[in-house]
This record gives C-alpha cells, sequence and structure tokens, in this order.
C-alpha cells in the first residue's frame, strides 16, 4: 500500500453508546465533545462528562482507535477558565488529540501540553495554506480541518503546499458558509457556533399549523411553511424557503447532505489524511450506519482504487440518513457554488 | 477623542460610482478610511493600482488609509493578491484572514480585521506580539464581552467598533446573487452591480430579513449604536466604524461627528437617520441579545 492511501475515519458521537457504535463499525477515530459550550454542539443531553469520556477513550483504545476532542468554540475573556480547564481536563483523560479554534486557547494548549496533538477545528475557518501554515508555526498544529468551501482542485493544492494534515468533511449536514465566519444564528436567536456552540438552537423553534401550512420560526422569524404533502425539516435558518424578487426558494441552500463517497480515490490520491463525518447531535444509529458504509468504501478503495465504484447499497444506506433525503458534492464540485 | 472610520465597502459599484463617492469621502470628517475588496475576487472595477491611488488623495486629505484584505481566501490568484497588498509598502493593511495575518506577522503593523474571530484578550495579545496594532471587534460581541477585554488589552493596542451598517454576518463559497439569478458563480455577469446595497431577501411574510451580497449574509437592519457613544467612550473604544451605503454615507458620517464631539441626544439624530437606513434598524448584539432586536432608546434631553 502506498503512503498516502492511509486515510483515517473520523467519525462523531454525541454519546458513550454512539462511541462504541463508531468504533465498532470501523472509525478509525472518534470525536466528542464534553457536556458545556465548549464545543460546537453544546446540545441539551449530549456529550460527554469525565466519566463518560474516561470509559469511552478506554473503550477506543483497547480497539486501537482514537478519541479526539472538540474544544472548538471562542471562549471570551469573561469565561476564559472553562476553555482552559476543559484543555487540562482533556490531556488529563489521555485523549488523542484536541481540535481547537480559537488562537488563545491554541497558544495556552500548545505551552502547557505541548506532548498534546493540536487540530485546527473547521471553525479555525483555514480555506488556504497561508492560514494553515500560520497555524503550524505559531501552534505546532499537526491536522487541519478544511471549512467546507473549496474545490477538489483548491484542496489538492493547498494540500500541496503544507506539510500539515489535511482533514476534509466526507459526509453529513451541509454548512453552506464558511465554518467560523457565519453569525446568522446569533443574528436570529441571540447563540451562535463561535460563542454558544449552537446553530438555530432548538429553544428558539416554535411550531404552528396555520391556514397557509405548517410553519416553523426561529425566535418569531418565519423560517419556512410546508404544504400538507411535503415533509418539515428542522428550520436550520440557512436552509429555509425565502422571497427574493418574486420568487420563493432556498435562497442560501436546500436541506440536503454532503456525500463525498464519489471523491474517495481522489481524495486517497491528493494524500487526503483524514475524512470527517458530520453528526454529533446524530443517533447511535446514524453513527453506527454511516461509519459501517464509509469503513467499507474506504476499505475497497485502498485495495483496488482503480477498480473503486461506489455502490448503490452504500447510497441506499446512507441516503436514508441523508438531511432532506437528499444529498450532494457541495463545493467540492464547482458548479455548486 | 474617538476617531471615526469609514469601513471598506462591501458592496460592487460601478467604477465612477466608487471613485465620485471617494472624492465626496475626502471632504467628510472621518479620520481612516478602509479601502479595497473584502468580499468577491470577481470584482475587478478597481485594481490594486486604482486603489493605490484613492488612497494617495485620501492621504492627500488628511486620512488615514488602511488597505483591507478579502475575508475569503481559496485560490492561488487570491493569494497573489494577498500579497500584493501585504507588500505595498506605503500603506496599513487591514488583515481579514489568518493567512494575511502570516504574510504580515513581524514585517509590518497591522490592523486585525473583523472576521479573525478575536473574542479574548488572549487572542488579543498575541496578535499584538505579531504586529496588530488596532484590532476590530467581531460585530456579534456585546459590549459586556468587550469590557473585560478593554481593561486587559496590551499597551498601545486600539479598539475599533463596527457601529453603524448593514451587518456582515456570513461568508460562503456560494454566490447568492448568481444563484438568484440561476446564474453560475464563474458567469455570474456580475449581477452584484444591480444591487449597490445589496439584494434583499424577505421571509415569506414579505418581512426583509438578509441582504445578499454576493458570497456575503448581511442583515436586512441596520446596525445602528449612536444611541451608545456616551458607553463607547467610557469604555476607552477608539475608533468608530461606519460601513458604507449606496446614499447617506456623508450624512450619517456628519451625524456621527456631531454627536461624538458636541453633547447631542441620541434621539436627535435618530430622528434624522431614520430614513436614511433602508429596513429599520437595531443594536442586538451590543446589548447582549439576538442580533436583529432593537432596544427602546429614550426621547428624553
Amino acid at each position: 500500500m502506498s503512503p498516502e492511501a492511509k486515510l483515517d475515519l473520523v467519525c462523531p458521537a454525541g454519546s458513550l453508546t454512539a462511541l462504541k457504535a463508531a468504533v465498532d463499525n470501523g472509525a478509525d477515530c472518534v470525536y466528542i465533545g464534553f457536556r458545556d459550550g465548549t464545543n460546537a454542539r453544546n446540545f441539551a443531553g449530549l456529550n460527554f462528562d469525565a466519566s463518560a469520556a474516561r470509559e469511552g477513550i478506554r473503550f477506543a483504545h483497547s480497539a486501537g482507535a482514537k478519541v479526539l476532542v472538540a474544544l472548538n468554540t471562542y471562549p471570551q475573556t469573561g469565561n476564559w477558565q472553562r476553555w482552559q480547564d476543559a484543555v487540562d481536563q482533556a490531556a488529563d483523560l489521555g485523549v488523542d488529540a484536541i481540535i481547537l479554534a480559537d488562537l488563545g486557547l491554541m497558544q495556552y494548549a500548545a505551552e502547557h501540553h505541548p506532548q498534546l496533538r493540536r487540530h485546527l477545528s473547521v471553525q479555525g475557518s483555514a480555506t488556504n495554506y497561508e492560514a494553515i501554515n500560520f497555524y503550524q508555526k505559531q501552534f505546532g498544529i499537526s491536522r487541519a480541518v478544511l471549512p467546507r468551501v473549496l474545490s477538489m482542485a483548491q484542496v489538492e493544492h493547498l494540500r500541496q503546499h503544507t506539510s500539515v494534515e489535511i482533514e476534509v468533511f466526507g459526509f453529513g449536514s451541509l454548512c453552506v458558509m464558511v465554518e467560523g465566519r457565519c453569525t446568522l444564528s446569533s443574528y436570529v436567536t441571540g447563540e451562535s457556533p463561535n460563542t454558544c456552540g449552537v446553530c438555530s438552537p432548538a429553544k428558539a423553534v416554535r411550531w404552528k399549523q396555520t391556514a397557509q401550512g405548517l410553519e416553523s420560526r426561529l425566535n418569531d422569524v418565519l423560517i419556512d411553511r410546508y404544504a400538507d404533502t411535503e415533509n418539515a425539516g428542522y428550520p436550520t435558518l440557512c436552509k429555509g424557503r425565502f422571497k427574493v424578487g418574486e420568487e420563493t426558494y432556498y435562497a442560501i441552500e436546500e436541506p440536503a447532505s454532503l456525500n463525498t463517497l464519489e471523491l474517495l480515490p481522489e481524495l486517497m490520491r491528493i494524500g487526503i489524511a483524514a475524512i470527517k463525518i458530520e453528526g454529533r447531535q446524530r443517533s447511535p444509529a446514524y453513527v453506527a450506519q454511516v461509519t459501517r458504509v464509509w469503513r467499507d468504501a474506504i476499505d475497497a478503495c485502498r485495495r483496488e482504487p482503480h477498480n473503486y465504484v461506489v455502490k448503490a447499497a452504500w447510497m441506499a444506506e446512507l441516503n436514508k440518513v441523508a438531511e432532506g433525503q437528499q444529498h450532494t458534492l457541495g463545493a467540492y464540485h464547482r458548479p455548486w457554488k | 477623542m474617538m476617531k471615526l472610520a469609514l469601513g471598506p465597502v462591501l458592496y460592487y459599484w460601478a467604477r465612477d460610482t466608487l471613485l465620485d463617492f471617494y472624492q465626496e469621502i475626502a471632504a467628510t470628517p472621518v479620520d481612516i478610511v478602509y479601502l479595497g475588496e473584502t468580499v468577491c475576487s470577481r470584482r475587478h472595477n478597481l485594481r490594486l493600482q486604482d486603489w493605490l491611488d484613492v488612497a494617495a488623495k485620501l492621504t492627500a486629505a488628511g486620512k488615514q488609509v488602511v488597505l483591507s484584505t478579502q475575508v475569503l481566501i481559496e485560490s492561488e490568484s487570491d493569494l497573489k493578491s494577498l500579497r500584493n497588498i501585504a507588500d505595498n509598502g506605503s500603506f496599513m493593511v487591514e488583515a481579514n484572514d489568518m493567512g494575511a495575518v502570516h504574510l504580515l506577522a513581524g514585517k509590518m503593523p497591522f490592523v486585525a480585521g473583523p472576521h479573525l474571530n478575536v473574542y479574548n484578550d488572549r487572542s488579543l495579545s498575541l496578535l499584538a506580539t505579531l504586529g496588530a496594532q488596532r484590532w476590530v471587534m467581531p460585530p456579534e460581541m456585546s459590549g459586556a464581552m468587550l469590557a473585560p477585554i478593554q481593561r486587559m488589552r496590551p499597551a498601545g493596542m486600539e479598539t475599533e467598533v463596527f457601529v453603524y451598517g448593514r451587518l456582515p454576518l456570513a461568508f460562503s463559497a456560494r454566490c447568492f446573487t448568481a444563484r438568484a439569478h440561476n446564474l453560475p458563480k464563474d458567469d455570474c455577469q456580475f449581477r452584484c452591480l444591480d444591487y449597490p446595497n445589496g439584494l434583499s431577501m424577505r421571509t415569506r411574510e414579505d418581512q426583509p430579513f438578509l441582504v445578499l451580497n454576493g458570497i456575503q449574509t448581511q442583515s436586512a437592519r441596520t446596525y445602528n449604536l449612536i444611541g451608545e457613544l456616551d458607553t463607547l467612550r467610557s469604555m476607552g473604544v477608539d475608533v468608530l466604524r461606519i460601513s458604507p451605503q449606496i446614499a447617506h454615507s456623508a450624512k450619517i458620517i456628519s451625524l456621527f461627528r456631531t454627536c461624538m464631539d458636541q453633547p447631542c441626544t441620541p434621539h436627535s439624530a435618530l430622528l434624522q437617520m431614520d430614513k436614511l437606513m433602508p429596513d429599520g434598524m437595531c443594536d442586538g448584539y451590543w446589548r447582549g441579545s439576538a442580533g436583529l432586536e432593537q432596544s427602546h432608546i429614550s426621547s428624553k434631553t
């Protein structure tokens, strides 16, 4: 096997059950968050306290898998200590890497836990190699996760101009905006991914059946309205229907999942280090199903990259759990832009 | 004493419109002018040399000029433009991406722009060691989040706050203006030229909600902190940023200047501003609530 054929499958877990499902179904790495605003999936009932994290790390390590901890929101001066404690806690627990976005926190981690691998989170908004090389020079990052904005040609070019490992998103809900550079959620609800670790938070959602149809609102702003024959989706505010001129349509993005199974040989060829599956907020069943398909696909691609074809059964499995039951190549495919 | 800055033009205006605009700005009581295309690499009505010519004229008119870099840097040609700005040799640069910081660090002083995600004093101190002399607070931050940073900010660091304009809320790889016209981004036919204040996006109840500006999404409402000038001053904020709009920018600058320099009630300034803001106003971010909210401003003198 050629050295560039190594491609880590990085899977999400919002609970111990999901972590075990990921490991049992072939994840190389599982990424988790603690139970507070230190990570970008700060949802009620989700994530790991210290004892669950300890058990998860033990379980993963005994199966040869790694555990990464996302500490990828932006601490403020007034609440800094919580993030610093979270870095210390991750180091004490013996995790394999921490995923960071904030400059100050990265500096703290590099100074106090130099042996702990640092990954640049997608929330760090690094979309070019000069930015990635900045984080490498300043903080010695080992890996960067790319925002979902670059075309394949741009990903390849970037990859050739940095020695930092590159991780890309392979599957899951699609952020249309550059991660870390979207405050639409706080504009409407007061809470954003950067500051609170949430987007379009559930507590701001209201559903109401009206004469015109079922309405979804986020802090009173109408996000969408559904006819009886339509499937209603979660009102993530960039995925609603709005009016521009006289047209009403998905002005920003349709509800759809990113799915890059068909790009696997290309991602391996250009030397991508890891593929990330989105969805720490999803169920253990989702994690198991998606991990299993991607494990099969990566193994098939590594065995015979030239004969790799996307199996219909894989797509059928993934479409069952895709947002809006649709999938897209997103920005990897230039015409999407 | 607080200084007044004019941010970069976020929209795509015709060449003559831009040149006329800056000619008008040269005569306004603004202290600092940020120049350059920060949103889309396809917008070429002014090239770097044109911007440098405008910069020279504004400098001659007594303004401090800062060249702003593009926020979303994707391609090698984006990087080439970025390097040309970083190496301009004459004017200070506002870094709007860590790639820009990488090119400027240790070489020349810079302004840390509003999209670098500086939310705490540690990040700010780090940027200071790399050469940042001023930083622009992320617009979603509240006064309460700013206060402790102000107390701990590094010596000599100036703080700038976005106080007027439609809020730049998000950036994408996708062009929403081209999408609205069913055009691919690579063949957008420069439709942004038709929307000098952005393309309005309304809810299905016809409420103005957001504004599409190419790959950028803005608030429909105009963020306006003219009612907070006393607080901003008492917190030691050094620079107030006004974001340009196609009409009335000179009038808005003049109203802010008046209120900054002499006793003024927000109410009287707001009465004059009311018709200058296309879709109403908001100040929620500053108060730590949803950005689109607007507090009640007292009409007491």
